[in-house]
């Protein structure tokens, strides 16, 4: 069998990624079903991220599955210096699908190059963490109605923000346009507008958060601005508070407008603006769980047609 | 055959070939590229010589040993403008260009500390992904590098 392994999203086609999606969608109103009864999934979190850990875990076992793992790699012979790769194989002995988050960039590309089981990427340090992006853009998708011809507003930490390049790239295939929000240490940088421009995909930056700026949004999409991410701490103390989202700064916004967040959330959206109608970022959480289910399936090679029956 | 003959300021070669031109500071780079401490064949390295393009150069010449296109191309990352003289019969019978290849397997390290490559017992792995400005980027952590600033594994 083809390894049909999940590691980045931008090796996916347009077709794959809107498939994708329609599998989402079927899971969304009906996410609980026996389609993964008699199978093993292995969640392996060689560093933690309880969010989403409980979210794959969820998905698997709302369609039938068993689960093994572990949480933490400090209760794992990885600390006892096991290589990466004799821990997959040992664990694809048992399992039928890994999923994994790692430390190290590149870990899950590598796992899905040894083991003779399909890998999900759960994240890989600072390099991928395609799970994500598959909710970010089914949130955008169930929002919008479609993902062609959007306004992308990203705002905060646009540079070191993982999840912000990954939408990007995957939004490569909807004609959208860009709006760059960020302090000037924190700009997109040079490479994704170079993407962009490759692409053919408009965008523009902006250093000022107003509403007048945000008035044209479809999707505002918020990040932390980190104080660690600064080298210069007065220019940290100077744009701290400027790149939170008040309730007041939406009165300009479009009505379709929806605010997501990768979430966790720090201080950046006021607690104000979770009754407002555009705050879509809890929602956006659930949706992971969707688009996880939908890519479990994926690499399992069960496909739209089989969970439609 | 004249202009050769003052290129080969080292013994002539009956056959094999002749890396002519190496920039002094890259000539053990090459040797150990081309994997010259493990072979057979008798071996020639000239170091500083006079060399009317470079002032002073290095030069390698093995004999009885023809390297294949995949050999040659690793030279690309280093040396890109090095040409190697193929030796018949003490004859240059053809000059080889060095081509950037499209990618790399276990010749340079990636310089990203927390990618895989550098915490796991594994090859590495590049794409070249801009022939012209010598641009590696790294197929497991993804992140890109110029080859000035590359190092060998
Ligand atoms: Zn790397």
């Amino acid at each position: 069998m083809k390894n049909r392994s999940f590691v980045t999203i931008a090796e996916h086609s347009k077709e794959k990624i809107l498939y994708l999606l329609k599998m989402a969608e079927e899971f969304e109103q009906r996410p609980n079903r026996k389609i993964l009864d008699g199978k093993v999934v292995a969640t392996l979190f060689f560093e933690p991220s309880t969010r989403t850990r409980l979210s794959f875990e969820t998905a698997v076992n709302r369609l039938g599955g068993r689960i093994i793992g572990f949480s933490d790699a400090s209760t794992t012979s990885s600390t006892k210096g096991e290589t990466l790769k004799d821990t997959i194989l040992m664990v694809s002995n048992y399992a039928d699908l890994i999923v994994m988050r790692h430390y190290l960039e590149g870990a899950a590309r590598y796992a899905s190059e040894i083991a003779p089981i399909p890998i999900i990427n759960a994240g890989d340090g600072a390099n991928q963490h395609p799970s994500q992006t598959m909710l970010d853009l089914y949130s955008i998708y169930k929002t919008q109605g479609t993902l062609e011809n959007l306004n992308i507003y990203m705002v905060g930490d646009l540079k070191y923000g993982r999840t912000v390049h990954s939408l990007l790239m995957a939004m490569r295939h909807f004609n959208p346009t860009f709006h760059f929000i960020a302090p000037k240490e924190l700009k997109m940088p040079e490479e994704y507008k170079l993407y962009c421009q490759q692409n053919g995909i408009k965008f523009v930056e902006h250093e000022d958060f107003n509403e007048d700026v945000i008035a044209g949004a479809d999707i505002l999409y918020m990040t932390r601005v980190q104080k660690e991410r600064f080298t210069d701490l007065m220019e940290y103390e100077r744009v701290k508070d400027v790149y939170i989202l008040k309730a007041e700064m939406l009165r300009k916004a479009k009505e379709n407008m929806r605010i997501l967040h990768p979430l966790p959330r720090v201080n950046e959206i006021a607690y104000d603006v979770d009754e407002n109608p555009h705050a879509y970022y809890i929602q956006q959480a659930r949706n992971g769980l969707f688009a996880r289910q939908a890519i479990i399936c994926d690499v399992l090679g069960i496909t739209l047609d089989e969970i439609r029956l | 055959m004249n202009e050769n003959k003052q290129a080969l300021q080292v013994a002539a070669l009956k056959d094999g070939t002749v890396i002519d031109h190496i920039p002094c500071d890259k000539l053990f780079q090459v040797v150990s590229l081309l994997g010259i401490k493990n072979m057979d064949s008798n071996v020639t390295i000239g170091f500083n010589l006079d060399s009317k393009k470079l002032g002073k150069k290095g030069i390698i010449k093995v004999a009885d040993k023809f390297f294949s296109d995949e050999e040659i191309s690793r030279l690309s990352i280093i040396v890109p403008n090095v040409k190697l003289n193929i030796i018949h019969d003490y004859e240059v019978v053809e000059k080889k260009e060095v081509h950037m290849p499209d990618e790399l397997r276990g010749i340079v390290k990636c310089p990203n500390p927390k990618c895989i490559t550098n915490n796991e017992p594994m090859s590495t792995w590049f794409h070249v992904i801009d022939k012209e400005n010598g641009i590696l980027k790294c197929h497991y952590c993804e992140k890109e590098q110029n080859k000035e600033n590359i190092k060998l594994l």
